[in-house]
């Protein structure tokens, strides 16, 4: 009986957490469950949740990218370097997720060619990448970006009364899902995470499988990149700064176990919801963001604790 | 003989999930006896253990040590009784060294200083070994440059130190050569002597006929009966463990042999082997023996693109193949069932299905997308096919016997229905049963034109079931034999590098 009911728990745990939460913050404050400051929370979580997504991937196979932070301040400055030489906006977001998947490949080619464990591995490219950044942007802003109506709709705009950066994540969530759990990479990723030498035993090119995830990952954190610099009308050097730890927090409550092959991608929504979620009703009861910090390691540490329970 | 009991276990009950594991089990354990344990996996002999070790608690019966009644929560207060257990996967920390490791967690310290005295605990390790008639490890040796059979010793040795009073060894032989199994004997019997119990759970019928004083036998969770080894046979046994007569322990193999379908020449691998040439054809079982470090799970691996070939060709129906990796292997219907499940064979915490499905991702996929009725109606077939008793398939394999294990592995492999198999150890830690299935599935498999390879460090499982034995030592191709000219001591004589037949 035990093992079945927390193995269950481990499903529903975090979404359990999550509607906890929310009927929490219902009661403490009036202008939580509105319908305005819900879409608000959506769109705060959605690059989050969208750098969230690849890190689940990248943790599913036994890994951990610490570079999407500045990988995604490295893709917006590029992009934004573009977009203000006057290249057409299509073409420049277009590129911009290319040079996301390149150096996120990059990462995985260390991993696997180079033999490098992912931590010391995406460690060592993070700073590279955000070096990378201030010396292109030497240090300043990149700003005078397009008016296009894609890009400037990409942070800015609604598609009804819905924020695009919303419906970006939500598509790219039934996507990603789809991909986990219908098809052979998916497949492929949790063996991998599984057990390497098994999963390569079973003819899975476990190598390519790997710079696969980390290419994935790196585009999806320029594709926050790109909302993000929308949203600003102009690329930061110093955007992205932490974001690695928010996304593995998102990973982590959502269930995933950091030694690969066990987790799923609803539970990173979830999680990216809850991080989302207690900063939005912490900020509504005038909750210093000292004290924010503290409540959100506290939430990462009791879901890791219950994740280490099951075992 | 002595007959004073030291462990008695009476109508323990035990259910996981619903599952009745145990049902009015009984084992009582005398001192100074060697008691087998033993039943086909899935039998409940690892619950019986976890219960008298006090890793589970039981939902009915009683358990007494030394005519107590007692109730232990957890593995340390059946430790400070007393009671021991050696596990298959040794608790050795290799990094550590013999002595580190003998006292790990019950270091000697200078009072309560917390200083550790080295000089001392050194002693009393020498001590602990001479005692078990050991002289060959040095307290100062690493454990990771100790064999399996040393690193086992150790952890006697361990037991012991602690005033350990009945010990149980889980499948003590599996990973040990013949010499090291005798020593083990020679220790068990001194520790018989010294009155010391001993729970031997193992498959191998021969050690246990060898060694033990009785045996309790258990079948699906029941308690079938407890036996003098002297007054039974190896058939009782089997018929006890089954529940019905076995009949023969090898099918009878009537394959026809084809062409040759794999042929390997001049294979190599730096400073592990060289020169390895050898074929295998349609419908024919190739046994492979030689000791453990013999290079033959290397052979394997490297004509499975594994480890990357220093020299070498190898050959598909007489065509010269690529194989850079396993996924080569794959694609020219070549399958290999490791030696060591857990490690190299299964993704342990996945689902049967998820297991299953692995290696046929391609058969049961288009575009890049699972199809899931074909993946259900293929993952049903091959278990089904291959017997594995389990409730569902979604079930992680980790909760299998070791035998439904080894067919969850048969079962993903056969799926790419392949023209060559390659099995290594195919029924280590398997029972009888799960054995005999394995090689009918072999016989089955041998008769449909596939070619097999199969590795073995059991010898009557090579002379029983291969058809030609090719006997490797150091690395070298030693000795071929046809099965009709074979015996133990041809083999055994090739193996330990005293024959080698120049040709």
């Amino acid at each position: 009986m035990r093992n079945k009911l927390s193995e269950n728990i481990a499903k529903i745990g975090p979404l359990i957490g999550l509607v906890f939460i929310v009927i929490l913050l219902a009661f403490l404050s009036d202008s939580f469950l509105t319908v305005d400051n819900i879409l608000n929370l959506l769109r705060q979580i959605s690059i989050n949740a969208l750098i969230a997504f690849g890190m689940t991937f990248v943790i599913l196979t036994a890994g951990i990218d610490l570079s999407v932070g500045s990988l995604l301040a490295l893709g917006s400055a590029l992009t934004a370097g573009m977009l203000s030489s006057g290249m057409d906006p299509i073409l420049a977001i277009f590129l911009g997720l290319i040079i996301g998947l390149v150096l996120g490949a990059l990462n995985g080619l260390i991993i696997t060619k180079g033999k490098v464990a992912p931590f010391i591995a995406t460690l060592a490219t993070m700073t590279i990448f955000r070096g990378a950044t201030l010396v292109y942007t030497d240090g300043k802003p990149v700003t005078g970006l397009s008016d296009s109506v894609l890009f400037q709709m990409m942070g800015k705009g609604y598609f009804f009364f819905i924020p695009v950066p919303v419906i970006i994540m939500l598509v790219v969530f039934l996507v990603l899902y789809f991909i986990l759990h219908n098809t052979v990479f998916g497949r492929r990723v949790y063996a991998v995470g599984g057990n390497e030498e098994a999963a390569t035993l079973s003819g899975v090119k476990s190598d390519r499988i790997k710079i696969l995830v980390y290419s994935l990952t790196g585009m999806l954190a320029v594709l926050a990149g790109i909302i993000l610099t929308s949203r600003l009308n102009s690329a930061q050097p110093t955007a992205g700064t932490m974001y690695e730890l928010d996304a593995i927090a998102a990973v982590v409550i959502g269930g995933t176990s950091l030694m690969g092959g066990r987790g799923r991608i609803t539970g990173t929504l979830i999680g990216a919801l809850i991080i989302g979620v207690i900063s939005n009703g912490l900020n509504l009861l005038n909750v210093s963001s000292f004290y924010q910090q503290i409540v959100k390691g506290a939430v990462i540490l009791f879901a890791v604790m219950l994740d280490r329970s099951r075992d | 003989m002595r007959q004073t009991p030291f462990v008695e276990m009476t109508g323990i009950d035990k259910a996981f999930d619903g599952n009745k594991v145990l049902q009015n089990v009984h084992l009582t354990v005398n001192k100074g006896e060697v008691h087998a344990l033993m039943g086909e996996n899935g039998a409940g002999k690892s619950t019986l253990i976890k219960i008298m070790c006090g890793v589970h608690s039981r939902d009915a019966g009683e358990v007494k040590v030394n005519n107590e009644p007692i109730v232990f929560k957890t593995p340390k207060e059946a430790e400070e009784r007393g009671i021991n257990i050696i596990h298959q996967e040794l608790n050795i920390i290799p990094e550590l060294t013999v002595t580190q490791n003998m006292f790990l967690g019950k270091e000697l310290t200078y009072g309560k200083t917390g200083i550790l005295n080295k000089q001392a605990m050194r002693k009393a390790t020498k001590k602990s070994l001479l005692e078990l008639g050991v002289d060959s490890i040095h307290p100062d040796e690493l454990a990771g440059n100790l064999s399996v059979g040393q690193q086992q010793m150790i952890e006697i040795a361990r037991a012991l130190a602690t005033k350990s009073e009945l010990i149980v060894m889980d499948e003590p032989t599996a990973a040990l050569t013949d010499r090291e199994i005798e020593s083990l004997f020679e220790v068990i019997n001194s520790l018989r002597d010294r009155g010391v119990s001993i729970i031997y759970v193992s498959h191998r019928m021969e050690e246990i006929f060898a060694i033990c004083d009785r045996i309790t036998v258990l079948r699906d969770g029941l308690y079938v009966g407890t036996e003098v080894i002297k007054e039974t046979t190896f058939d009782d046994i089997v018929r006890m463990m089954v529940g019905r007569e076995l009949g023969e322990r090898f099918p009878t193999r009537h394959a026809e042999i084809g062409d040759v379908v794999l042929s390997v020449e001049n294979l190599a691998l730096a400073g592990v082997f060289k020169d390895v040439s050898f074929h295998v054809r349609a419908g024919e079982i190739l046994g492979v023996a030689g000791l453990m470090g013999a290079g033959r799970t290397e052979v394997v691996e490297t004509i499975f693109g594994y480890r990357k070939k220093e020299q070498g060709e190898v050959k598909l129906h007489g065509k010269s193949i690529e194989i850079n990796h396993p996924v080569d292997a794959v694609q020219h219907g070549i399958a290999f069932i490791t030696e060591d499940r857990k490690d190299k064979g299964l993704l342990i915490d996945a689902s049967i299905r998820d297991n299953v499905a692995l290696t046929n991702l391609s058969t049961i996929s288009k575009s890049g997308v699972v199809i899931r009725s074909k993946e259900k109606s293929l993952v049903d077939d091959l278990v089904k096919r291959l017997h594995v008793r389990m409730a569902h398939v979604h079930q992680p394999v980790k909760s299998l016997s070791g035998g439904n294990q080894q067919k969850v592995v048969i079962a993903k492999w056969l799926g790419i229905q392949p023209q060559v198999l390659i099995l290594d150890e195919p029924t280590r830690g398997v029972d009888i049963g799960a054995k005999k299935e394995i090689y009918s599935i072999m016989n089955e498999l041998s008769e449909n034109g596939v070619a097999i390879v199969m590795i073995s460090s059991e010898l009557p499982e090579v002379l029983g079931i291969s058809d030609r034995i090719m006997v490797l030592h150091e690395g070298k191709v030693m000795r071929k034999l046809q099965r009709e000219e074979a015996d133990q001591e041809k083999i055994m004589l090739a193996a330990t590098g005293r024959y080698h037949d120049e040709k």
